[in-house]
This record gives structure tokens, C-alpha cells and sequence, in this order.
């Protein structure tokens, strides 16, 4: 076999491994091969390129609108002036519930008059305080109306502070544009910024997982070692179903969590 | 450079490579999950603060207390309110549907006017302020013309403010024609009129009673203030109460009795005089009583003790005499018995005769104003205005007869005979009436011989619909004037019928009106401003709620405070005071009836040759037909062996539908003199042979698609037989013949 033959059959192998580069004897035809595993290459590289930056950067671009909040709200500045923190206007009602995002009646109080002259300031009290309009604020991290998630028993309960989950909020001074997902009308918070689900921060992402990832690491009858990936929980969670009580780690409660049912956090 | 096919696959495959390394897929396949979460339709529970408010539940006369949880401003979900005097945390299935009815979509948004034909369905919306005025108009120039008196207003009730204050208003202009809606109150409060001289309402004291001898009243069907009955039944599960149901049909309330004794329909009068008879012979009455506190009872004795012998009475009722002597003996010597009458859920007044002789049987055991027995209770005497000041044109309209004939030569004693209006229009025998309010009622769907009250309706030039939905009434209005529901309004609520002791509930606003509605209170007060005169000055108040506030006085504190008023020192009359009649005693047999010609049975519609059977209506706690119909989670728990699709069930026992050819599920025609309806046949075996029974509360024109255009309205298909006394509608049933379809 000739340097050019072997030449022509790696390459072909490359682009492929084909039958042709051995079943071929015709030179013609090798050297046409020859020819065409170049571009082949070239649109693998494109096509594969092409996806990625898709995948990456066009995708996500496609996926969140941008909405301004009604009001450029700014954390700093109140934070400054009341006494409890964050709990002075995020605040647990006394059925032990949360109030969530403040109404117009916690603002009123300071803002029954217009305070000082920001557009926004201006805006608020015109547009809203003096109509009685509720501001429709949107928020970031609003769940999925099946998801029950209670602040009390975090906040109370497990001690938790606001930054753990909401990040430092409480710091900013103005409120950033809201992206919201066109498919499912949530906030692009829920799943993180990163497109790829990766974070650094415990606060970057809010999905199940990150429930998840939590509540088995302060689970302490779990140990480390038995935290399996997600495919063996579910398996695990299958066989218990058909068999009950027969998987070590099954228990009939949650693949996530390992534990609790999962009528817990799913309504 | 070649773009062959070779290139384009590597293409694909190397997209497909950067596909997967990319987040794209998994993250639409996340998306699309949560979007599946997020269809539009599926109901998201508001979130917010929670918070209760205490109101009263209007939607029949039960008059319960509710509970009301808010989610911010909007109410979620109605529950029966704690330590009631009536339902004590208790609810019945309307009531905790109510939101359907503040919320759903046949509510009346906002003054409507009607265009084009009535009933077509055809509205302009209308300014209050233009409806006050055009109504004032109409009524003033009836009132110039002198013809006041063809004004006239059909009200739920005339008791409580907003009634009283409608009552005020036709006094002040001059007209006696308010009609109340009737049902076995009526007839009860005649009997108290005749046999104790009392103007007062039956109050049973179901509680402490252990032997409830039911001539057909649904306890657990709706009969009286609904939730109370379901409690009281309990009750006597739990401490050894009996309750005998008579009734040709085994009912709920004849399944959960402890002996169900069917009857043949409207002998019922006829059985209660074999008791009597029973018991009088075996001298199981209350001497005491008899002796001491009543008068005619020898007549009535004599009377009982000629006609009724268990042997005749076994031959009218069906009921075999060792069964009537039996029950008249545990009856009489129950330590508190009780019997009470009303068929089903007591909408219809029965005859007097019937109401008087069920009655007697309570005087008979001595269990009148007494613990366990029954009472007469005088209304809370809450509602003092000054008096009004008529002008010449008011009193003369006020001296002409009511068009309905109640207090007439003929029926001195009724004071209401709504069902004899029809007839009074249509006949045209007296005169007119060219304006007609309807407020708190829907006669359109509720009154017996629909066609014939359609007819009369249509006679009326301007009628005038307050309610709050579009109910049949109002959709053959001129005009409606929309009430707030009774989620958004102040209002008293007064003792319900049936309650031994006085209780006034407070029906609240639970959220702020939803629409551009109206209280009627404000309307009716608004309108007598702009007619002036003698008749705004009858109307000082500036608002409704101001007029409420003001009448009930100390008690508006308790109110606000418990969500009701119950009387503190309420205490049982003795004998000695409680009748007011010549005698001052119980009459048996009454003078002013003319002794004992009450003892009568009613003669109902269709003759046996052509309509061979007998129809009678039942009623369920599951199918409201007072003046709301069944919101739509009501109508879901409706039987399909009762409503299925469009189509209803009547109650066929085998034999006789095996008599007629007809099978389970079958189509059948239903004929009386009256109308004619479809159906389908249920066999059941707990209804006499030769009885039809079809369900009241369905055939609705009106409301949501989930209630409209689903089976029958009795109302069609039977028409009111008077009362020779009282001239209350004493039909109990019709004639009826059936056919396949
Ligand atoms: S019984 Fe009547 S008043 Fe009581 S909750 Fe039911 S509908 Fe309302």
C-alpha cells in the first residue's frame, strides 16, 4: 500500500471511518475523497460552532424579555432609615405568614406626601398612593404557583438570613431590569443567570435542585457518601414505589430531598 | 468548495454535538414542564394576609352566621360562624358556595334599562341617578292620576329593615299592595292568630324535643333554618330523640328517621285527627293544659272522636289503624313531643286545617310555650320609626282593597296571598297594576303556574327587578336596580322562623361592592327623596346604613361586636299570658272560622279519568329554590339519578312504571292540566305505587350555564289551590298522566 493510500484511509478514517477509504482500489476515486474530508471537517466545526453560540448566547437572549420595574426602587436608601432591616417592611404576619413584597399601606406612611424630588419618588406617589393603586412589582423570585415554600419555617424555623436565598438585595440601589422567561413567565432568577445552571453563590439559582442541594447537606441522618445522583435517586424511587421498603434510601419520600413526601413543597 | 450531501450530514451531526453541549435543550424541556404548570386557566390561590369577617348568610331564611376568610380583599372561602345561636360553626352547601355567587357571572353589574321586547335580554346601561328618577317619575304620575294603589312591591319578607322600609315607602304613597313570598310560616302564623291570638312566629324548640312526629317536613332537606335542622338532628342521634317522618316518599329525611310511615299525599290532616282520636280515647292528653288553659275542646273532642276513628283514618291514609294507635300512644307519652308540619322544605303554605290540626296535637300534649314544644315568638320590637304622616292621596290609596284579597271579606286573616296575584291580574276584576318592585324574590321562577304568572307579569307596565342577579325576574324587568350581594352589605337579618327565641343577625360587607351596585336601602330612600313631600320627609336618614345604625341602637354595638344580637333575658311565657284570644285560652276550634269548617281536605287539580296518577314535588338540600338557584359546585353534587345532562328524573315505583310500560332511564311525558314536560324515569322503590315525585330547584331560564336550561321548574307543571280559609296555597300535588315519550 502506498504512503498515499495510507495517507488517504487516515484521513478518511477521520472524517468517519467510512468503507471507502478500503474498499475502493481506484485512485480517482482516493483522490477524490481526499478532496472532500476538508469541508467535512469544516461543517462539522461550523454546525457544531454554530449550536453552541445558539445554545450559549443567541438562546438565552431569545428566551427573557426585559421589563423595567414599575418603580426604581432603591434598597440602600430605606434600609438606612428604618430599624429592623429588612424585616421592617418584609415582615411575618402575626398568623405566622409572609407579607412578602410590601403594599401601599406599609409605604404610605412616609409617602402619603411626595419625599424629595426623584421622578420616581414622584411617579410613586402620583401614579399610585394618591390613586390607591396597589404597584405591580414584579418579582424575582416568584415561584411556580404549585411550589409551597414557607418563610417561617426557614427564616424562624432553620434560622436562615434573607441573603442566602435573595442575595444582597438589600444593598443595591436601584432595582435591575426584570428578565422574564417567555415560555413559563417567571423571572430568569429562578434558574440563575448563568444559562448553564452554574453558580458560585448560594442566591445565583432557585430550582428544586438548589432546594435540594440544601436540605440534604442539613439533613444530618444522610450522610454525605449516600447522596447519589439523580438517576439512581430516581431508580431508587422507583423500586419503591413497586416494592416498598425494600430500597435502602427510598422511604416513599422525595428523590430531591430524600426525605418528606413530596406533597411537602408541591402543592 | 462543494457543499455536498456528506458535508451537510457532518453539519447536522456537528449541530447536533454543539446541541447537546449546549444548554438548550434542557432548559426548553425545564420550561416547557413549568409552562405546563402555568396554563392560564388553571385557578392560582391569591396570596396575601389572611383575615375573617362576620356576616350573616342570606341566601335562604335561614340565617345562619358566617365566617368569611379574606385573602387581602378578596373573600376565598365561607365557613359557618363559631358559637351561633343557630349554626354554631355548622354550614349547608349553599351557603359555602355563596362566593360562587358574589364572583360568578350572573351578577348585575350596573343599572340596566331594558330595549327592545321585555325578556329578550336586550339592556342599556342606565346612571342611577337617571333609574331613581325615571322610577319616581312613573310613581308620580300614578300618584297624580290617583291611582296609587296599582303600585305594588313582592318582597322575600316583611320583616327587617329594607322590607320594612319598602313597607313605609307604599305606605307613605299610598299603596297596601306589599305581597310577601308565602311558604308554611304563612300558614303557622295563622294558626297562632287563631288558636292563641298572637301575632308571632313558631319557634320550635327542636333541641330539648325527643320525639319529632314530622308530617312531611324535611329536617334534613332545607325545612326551617336548614343548618340548625341538621344539628338538631344530631342531636337526637346522640340522646335517644325519635323522629317519625310521614310522607308518601322515602326522603332523606324518612332514611335517617327512625320510623319513615308513608301516607297517602294530603291525608295528612286526616292522620293528625286519628292521633288526636287516639288520644283523647286513651285520655293521654294533658288534663292540666286541656282543663285549664284552652277552650272548645269539648266541641273539637267530639268532633275528633266522631270522624277520625283509627279505622276511617286507616282507610284515607294508607296507614293501617294498629300503626296510628301505636304512634299516637309513643307520641303522647314521649316526655317532649313535637310534631310539625310543611312539606319538604316548607316553600308552600299548605292547608290551614292541616297547620291547625298538627297544631292542636302539640296543645294536646300541653307542650305549647313550654320546653321541647313549640312557642309563639313576638318579633324583637327593634324597628320604632316615627310614624308617617299621609297626605289625602296616600290615604285614600291606602283604603282601597289589596289586590291580592289578603284581609278581604273573604280572607280576613291572611295578611299576605301573593299566590291569588296572578289570577288578580289577569281576571282584571278589581283593578291593574301598572308598577310592580320585586325585591329579595324571584316569583318568576318560585310561583306555581309559571305561564300564568308570565301572563300576569307581561300585564304589568313597569316592573321593577332590585336583585342582585340575573335571575328570571329580572330578565322580564323594565329596569333593574341592582342590590349589593349579600357579601357587600349591611343589612339585619331577623329571627328565622323556627327559632324558639329571638336572634337578629348581621349580614356585613365582606368585601367592597365588586360593581356599580346599589343598596336597596340607599335606593329606596333615594327614590322617596326625589318623589318630595310628605314621602321624603317619611325618609329622614341620609343613608341606609345611617337608618340601620340608628334603629337598632344599643344593639348595632353587640352586633358589630359578635356578629349578631341575641335577646339576654328572653324567658318562657306561662300559660297565662301567652293567649290572647276572647277567651284568653287555646281554641281548638276557633270562632272566627266558623267552628270546625277548617277540618277539610284540599281538592287538588285533574280529574282522575284523564290523569290517573298523582305529582308531587320534593325538595333537596342540594337543589336551592328559594330566590338564589344552585351556583355551579352546588349543582355538582346533584344525583344523576335526580338531573343527568339536561335531563330530569322523576320517581317511579316498579309497579307502577311496570303499569306503563316504562323502564329505567327511559324517556316519559308528563302531563298536567297545568303543562307538560319531558323527563326520564328513575325507578325507586321508596315512593308509593301511583305517585309521580319530580324535584323542585331545576328548569331554571336564568343564571350560569351550569344551572340554566337543566331539567324541569315544578312551578310549570302545577297550579295554586286556594285555601278556603285562609286563601294561602294549600296544593300539595297535582294530577298527572304519563306516557312514553
Ligand atoms: S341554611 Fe340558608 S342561611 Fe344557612 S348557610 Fe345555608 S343558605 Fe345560608
Amino acid at each position: 500500500m502506498s504512503a498515499l493510500d495510507n495517507n488517504a484511509k487516515e484521513i478518511a478514517e477521520d472524517a468517519g471511518g467510512e468503507e471507502l477509504a478500503t474498499s475502493s482500489p481506484e485512485i480517482n476515486q482516493k483522490e477524490q475523497d481526499n478532496r472532500s474530508a476538508g469541508p467535512v471537517i469544516l461543517f462539522f466545526i461550523i454546525g457544531l460552532f454554530a449550536s453552541l453560540i445558539l445554545g450559549w448566547i443567541i438562546f438565552p437572549k431569545l428566551l427573557y424579555s426585559k421589563k423595567k420595574q414599575p418603580i426604581d426602587f432603591n434598597h440602600v436608601l430605606h434600609v438606612a432609615e428604618v430599624e429592623d432591616g429588612c424585616e421592617s417592611c418584609h415582615f411575618f404576619r402575626e398568623d405566622g405568614t409572609y407579607s412578602g413584597v410590601p403594599k401601599l399601606e406599609q409605604c404610605i406612611d412616609c409617602h402619603e406626601e411626595i419625599q424629595g424630588d426623584s421622578p420616581d419618588e414622584i411617579k410613586f406617589v402620583e401614579e399610585y398612593v394618591s390613586k390607591g393603586r396597589e404597584v405591580p412589582w414584579l418579582i424575582y423570585s416568584r415561584q411556580p404557583d404549585c411550589v409551597f415554600f414557607s418563610h417561617a419555617a426557614h427564616v424562624k424555623g432553620a434560622g436562615m438570613d434573607c441573603v442566602t436565598c435573595h442575595g444582597h438585595i438589600g444593598e443595591s440601589e436601584s432595582l435591575k431590569i426584570y428578565e422574564e422567561n417567555r415560555i413559563t413567565g417567571y423571572s430568569r432568577d429562578i434558574w440563575g443567570k448563568s444559562i448553564g445552571g452554574f453558580k458560585k453563590n448560594t442566591w445565583d439559582r432557585m430550582k428544586m435542585d438548589d432546594c435540594a442541594e440544601c436540605h440534604r447537606e442539613k439533613t444530618a441522618n444522610i450522610e454525605r457518601t449516600d447522596v447519589k445522583t439523580p438517576t439512581n435517586r430516581l431508580i431508587d424511587h422507583l423500586i419503591d414505589m413497586v416494592y416498598p421498603g425494600t430500597s435502602k434510601s427510598g422511604k416513599g419520600g422525595s428523590i430531591q430531598t430524600e426525605r418528606d413526601a413530596c406533597f411537602v413543597c408541591h402543592k | 468548495m462543494k457543499i455536498d450531501r456528506r458535508s451537510f450530514l457532518s453539519f447536522l451531526i456537528g449541530g447536533a454535538a454543539g446541541t447537546t453541549l449546549s444548554p438548550l435543550t434542557w432548559k426548553l424541556m425545564d420550561d416547557s414542564a413549568i409552562w405546563t404548570q402555568m396554563w392560564p386557566w388553571t385557578p392560582v390561590p391569591e396570596d396575601g394576609e389572611a383575615s375573617y369577617v362576620n356576616s350573616a348568610c342570606s341566601l335562604c331564611s335561614g340565617g345562619c352566621g358566617i365566617t368569611v376568610r379574606k385573602i387581602d380583599d378578596r373573600a376565598v372561602k365561607i365557613e359557618g360562624m363559631k358559637g351561633h345561636p343557630l349554626n354554631n360553626g355548622g354550614l349547608c352547601i349553599l351557603g359555602l358556595s355563596g362566593l360562587q355567587l358574589l364572583y360568578g357571572p350572573t351578577r348585575v353589574w350596573t343599572p340596566l334599562k331594558r330595549v327592545g321586547k321585555r325578556g329578550r335580554g336586550r339592556w342599556e346601561k342606565i346612571s342611577w341617578k337617571g333609574a331613581v328618577s325615571e322610577v319616581a317619575e312613573t310613581l308620580g304620575d300614578l300618584r297624580k292620576k290617583g291611582q296609587s294603589h296599582t303600585a305594588g312591591i313582592i318582597s322575600g319578607s316583611d320583616r327587617g329593615t329594607v322590607p320594612r322600609l319598602f313597607d313605609r315607602f307604599l305606605t307613605v304613597y299610598g299603596s297596601p299592595n306589599l305581597m310577601r313570598t308565602s311558604s308554611i310560616i304563612d300558614s303557622y302564623e295563622l294558626t297562632l292568630h287563631l288558636m292563641q291570638g298572637v301575632q308571632a312566629l313558631p319557634g320550635f324548640d327542636f333541641e330539648n324535643a325527643d320525639f319529632i312526629l314530622s308530617f312531611g317536613s324535611g329536617i334534613v332537606d332545607g325545612w326551617g333554618s336548614p343548618v340548625r335542622m341538621f344539628r338538631a338532628n344530631s342531636t337526637w342521634c346522640n340522646t335517644g330523640g325519635k323522629v317519625v317522618q310521614i310522607e308518601p316518599r322515602l326522603s332523606n329525611t324518612a332514611a335517617k328517621s327512625d320510623k319513615w310511615i308513608p301516607i297517602n299525599p294530603g291525608t295528612e290532616t286526616a292522620l293528625a285527627l286519628g292521633i288526636a282520636h287516639v288520644i283523647i280515647k286513651e285520655s293521654l292528653y294533658d288534663a292540666e293544659f286541656i282543663n285549664y288553659y284552652s277552650e272548645g275542646f269539648e266541641d273539637w273532642k267530639r268532633f275528633v272522636l266522631d270522624e277520625y276513628g283509627p279505622d276511617s283514618v286507616a282507610t284515607i291514609t294508607g296507614i293501617d289503624s294498629a300503626t296510628i294507635i301505636a304512634l299516637a300512644s309513643s307520641f303522647a307519652r314521649a316526655s317532649k313531643p313535637l310534631a310539625i308540619c310543611g312539606r319538604g322544605q316548607g316553600t308552600t303554605p299548605g292547608s290551614l286545617n292541616e297547620c291547625t290540626a298538627v297544631h292542636a296535637l302539640n296543645a294536646l300534649v300541653g307542650n305549647i310555650n313550654k320546653k321541647g314544644g313549640i312557642f309563639a315568638v313576638a318579633e324583637p320590637d327593634y324597628i320604632n320609626w316615627p310614624e308617617v304622616e299621609m297626605d289625602a292621596r296616600a290615604a285614600v290609596g291606602m283604603q282601597k282593597d289589596r289586590l291580592d284579597g289578603a284581609g278581604s271579606k273573604k280572607y280576613p286573616f291572611s295578611r299576605h296571598l301573593l299566590n291569588r296575584l296572578p289570577q288578580a291580574i289577569n281576571s282584571g276584576e278589581k283593578y291593574p297594576l301598572k308598577a310592580l318592585f320585586v325585591a329579595g324574590a324571584n316569583p318568576l321562577y318560585t310561583m306555581s303556574d309559571s305561564k300564568a304568572v308570565k301572563k300576569a307579569f307581561d300585564k304589568v307596565p313597569f316592573v321593577v327587578s332590585f336583585s342582585s342577579y340575573m335571575d328570571e325576574t329580572a330578565q322580564n324587568a323594565d329596569l333593574i336596580l341592582p342590590n349589593h350581594a349579600y357579601l357587600e352589605r349591611y343589612e339585619d337579618i331577623p329571627t328565622p322562623a323556627g327559632m324558639p327565641k329571638p336572634v337578629i343577625g348581621l349580614s356585613r360587607p365582606v368585601v367592597k361592592p365588586l360593581f356599580n351596585t346599589k343598596h336597596t336601602g340607599d335606593v329606596i330612600i333615594l327614590l322617596a327623596k326625589a318623589m318630595g313631600g310628605n314621602i321624603a320627609d317619611a325618609f329622614a336618614w341620609n343613608s341606609y346604613d345611617e337608618c340601620l345604625k340608628e334603629t337598632l341602637g344599643y344593639k348595632w354595638r353587640v352586633m358589630v361586636e359578635k356578629g349578631f344580637w341575641s335577646h339576654p333575658d328572653f324567658f318562657v311565657q306561662t300559660h297565662e299570658e301567652s293567649f290572647d284570644t276572647v277567651s284568653g285560652k287555646f281554641e281548638f276550634a276557633p270562632k272566627e272560622t266558623g267552628s270546625l269548617k277548617q277540618f277539610k281536605p284540599v281538592k287538588i287539580e285533574g280529574d282522575k279519568t284523564n290523569y290517573p296518577l298523582l305529582l308531587i314535588p320534593y325538595d333537596s338540600i342540594r337543589l336551592a329554590n328559594g330566590v338564589v338557584g344552585d351556583p355551579p359546585f352546588v349543582m355538582k353534587s346533584v344525583d344523576d339519578t335526580v338531573l343527568k345532562g339536561t335531563d330530569v328524573f322523576i320517581e317511579l315505583n316498579p309497579k307502577t312504571a311496570g303499569e306503563h310500560g316504562l323502564r329505567e332511564g327511559q324517556l316519559a311525558m308528563l302531563s298536567t292540566p297545568v303543562g307538560k314536560a319531558r323527563v326520564k324515569v328513575h325507578l325507586f322503590d321508596g315512593i308509593m305505587p301511583g305517585l309521580v315525585a319530580l324535584p323542585r330547584g331545576l328548569g331554571h331560564t336564568a343564571f350560569d350555564d351550569y344551572l340554566a336550561g337543566k331539567g324541569i321548574n315544578f312551578n310549570e307543571l302545577i297550579g295554586p289551590v286556594e285555601d278556603s280559609v285562609s286563601g294561602l296555597d294549600a296544593a300539595w300535588g297535582i294530577r298527572v298522566k304519563l306516557a312514553k315519550a
